[in-house]
């Protein structure tokens, strides 16, 4: 199965430029997750050490130089952010920066936790943003991808952010046809409303054929990468990695999507990574075709 | 299309100045506005652009504008009508707000001239000005992006900074996301967000807002005008635009396009 372009492609492969550093990522819980979606672009599980927790102090030092670069929004994801014990403080420093978005499955937010969280956003300047990823109006369609129980524990979290006067953004894959888009997302708010959460805010991501997907559908083939002729003209504020970065216990990588691959880690600080990238990879070809972002 | 930055050296630029946001075709509203303006004395009005959309009579903003000898820059909306764009590149996701900023956007094209589309696109995108050795920058939604959302809880002071450094400028009026807020930031750069004229600001207040910059002074003020918006509302009706359009006149409460508001934004909303 082809994973990746054969290095004959990269030489090739237009380059994206660092427009403004504008978001920076964290891999606050490294690859590790008490789940292992099947669809998970990065392999993530119980048991994936390829990057790992990071420190308050780790992440803090961090923090001192985005905001000195200047950075508008923080993101903090996994793995299953909340399975770093310092989470609390971390997002307490990000959020005397700058807003924040925190990306989790739930299912280990109970209400003592969700109170905890409302009380950091209520005393915060910036706003604080929580997603959650769901990806099955039912438990028969979400728990087959994101495993057994999943659904329920999930919903549950959902729950008690929404009691605690949160606005949880449900982050779901598309892991249907784009012609029964619009009907699903419809469903997803409708999913929402029946929950007693009035104000539904839903995001679709597309499927990057990477990581665990490549053995749940097929990787990328090896004609789904990006020439030249594709970005002629092209608005490059359109694709995320002209304005982000993330960060990893391993460094700092060019994207969310590429933290497996050791071509996408550009630096050790944000300074060092302040220049163009090859999109050389056939996920790349997944953000041109769907102008998708993983930002909120 | 170029459109260069407008520079203007007068004296009127050290009496109170008037930064009037998107008006959104809502005629009533922009006039009860230029009229307050006028009465507390202001030396010169600005318009932010985005003066089509949501409201019921597009057609008559830039007369209104002319006859109060508003100097205006372009906003996206503006600059989509100029370019025949198919949509007012606020691009929205939910299929409800989507269905909303079509129905606006194509509403608003119709009434559109030619000859107005064609003002549209010799709008400046930005406006400068030095007024007591502070250099003022006029923009519709960022210094560097015509369509960038400046959200009071979504924007850092880091990044604000950094904008203001970059825009080579240390006051800052912007408007494209309805919501007025100012803030001072520890470098002595200052942003002010003048909200909109045509759409309440989502606090269950019917009445218009505009910022008002006194003289001597940087610290901007945000006023309120009261004007006959159940008129305007009827006027949405009449012209079968989407209901909740008129509640949002109605209500002062955002009915449609919620989702792009951040979390602290949305919350404040009854919506
Ligand atoms: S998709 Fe999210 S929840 Fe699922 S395994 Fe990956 S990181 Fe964990
Ligand atoms: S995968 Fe997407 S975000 Fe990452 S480098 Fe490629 S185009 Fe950019």
């Amino acid at each position: 199965m082809e994973r990746s372009p054969v290095p004959v492609l990269a030489l090739r492969a237009p380059k994206v430029p660092l427009l403004s550093l504008d978001t920076v990522w964290f891999q606050v819980a490294g690859t590790l997750c008490n789940l292992a979606c099947r669809h998970c672009f990065i392999s993530c599980g119980p048991g994936n050490r390829s990057h790992e927790m990071m420190s308050r102090a780790e992440v803090g030092r961090y923090l001192v130089e985005a905001a000195d670069l200047g950075v508008k929004d923080l993101y903090f994801t996994g793995g299953e952010p909340f399975l770093n014990r310092e989470l609390p403080g971390i997002l307490e420093d990000a959020l005397r920066i700058a807003p924040v978005t925190v990306l989790t499955n739930a299912t280990l937010i109970d209400d003592r936790r969700a109170e905890e969280l409302a009380t950091l956003s209520r005393g915060a300047r910036y706003s604080f943003e929580v997603r959650v990823s769901l990806d099955g109006l039912t438990p028969d369609t979400n728990d087959p991808i994101r495993g057994e129980g999943s659904f329920r524990t999930t919903i549950r979290g959902v729950e008690a952010l929404h009691r605690a006067g949160f606005l949880p953004i449900l982050t779901v894959a598309q892991t249907w046809s784009d012609e029964e888009d619009a009907a699903l997302r419809e469903r997803f708010h409708a999913l929402l409303l029946e929950l007693g959460i009035t104000r539904p805010r839903v995001k679709v991501l597309p499927l990057f054929r990477v990581g665990r997907e490549t053995e749940r559908t097929r990787g990328y083939a090896p004609d789904e990468v990006l020439t030249e002729e594709h970005v002629l003209g092209y608005d490059f504020w359109n694709l995320q990695c002209s304005t982000s970065r993330m960060v990893t216990s391993r460094g700092v990588f060019v994207c969310p999507i590429l933290i497996d691959h050791p071509a996408a880690r550009m630096g050790s600080t944000l300074a060092e990574t302040l220049r163009a990238f090859p999109l050389a990879h056939g996920a790349c070809h997944t953000c041109w075709a769907t102008g998708a972002s993983c930002r909120n | 299309m170029t459109n260069p930055d407008l520079v203007l050296d007068d004296p009127a630029l050290e009496g109170p100045l008037a930064f009037v946001g998107g008006p959104y075709g809502n005629d009533r509203a922009l006039r009860a506005v230029l009229d307050d303006a006028m009465r507390r004395g202001a030396a010169r009005i600005f318009c932010l652009g985005d003066l089509g959309g949501f409201g019921p009579h597009p057609e008559r903003i830039l007369p209104l504008l002319d006859e109060f000898e508003v100097t205006v820059l372009a906003g996206n909306y503006d600059l989509a009508l100029a370019e025949r764009r198919g949509d007012c590149g606020c691009g929205y996701t939910h299929p409800d707000d989507n269905r909303f900023a079509r129905v606006a956007y194509a509403y608003t094209s119709r009434r559109t001239s030619d000859a107005d589309r064609a003002r549209f696109g010799t709008l400046p995108r930005h406006i400068r000005f030095t007024r007591e050795g502070v250099r003022y920058l006029l923009c519709h939604g960022s210094p560097r992006r015509v369509n960038e959302f400046l959200w009071d809880s979504a924007s850092s002071d880091a990044f604000l900074e950094r904008a203001a450094r970059d825009a080579g400028a240390d006051q800052i009026f912007c408007s494209h996301t309805g919501l007025h807020w100012q803030r001072a930031l520890p470098s002595g750069a200052r942003f002010v967000n003048a909200g909109a004229a045509g759409r309440p600001a989502n606090d269950g207040r019917p009445d218009a807002w505009y910022a008002w910059l006194p003289a001597d002074s940087r610290d901007a003020e945000f006023l309120a005008v009261p004007y006959d918006h159940d008129a305007v509302a009827e006027e949405i009706e009449r012209e079968g635009l989407p209901p909740e359009f008129a509640r949002t006149i109605r209500t002062g409460w955002w009915t449609t396009c919620l989702e792009i508001l951040p979390a602290k934004e949305r919350l404040r909303g009854r919506h």
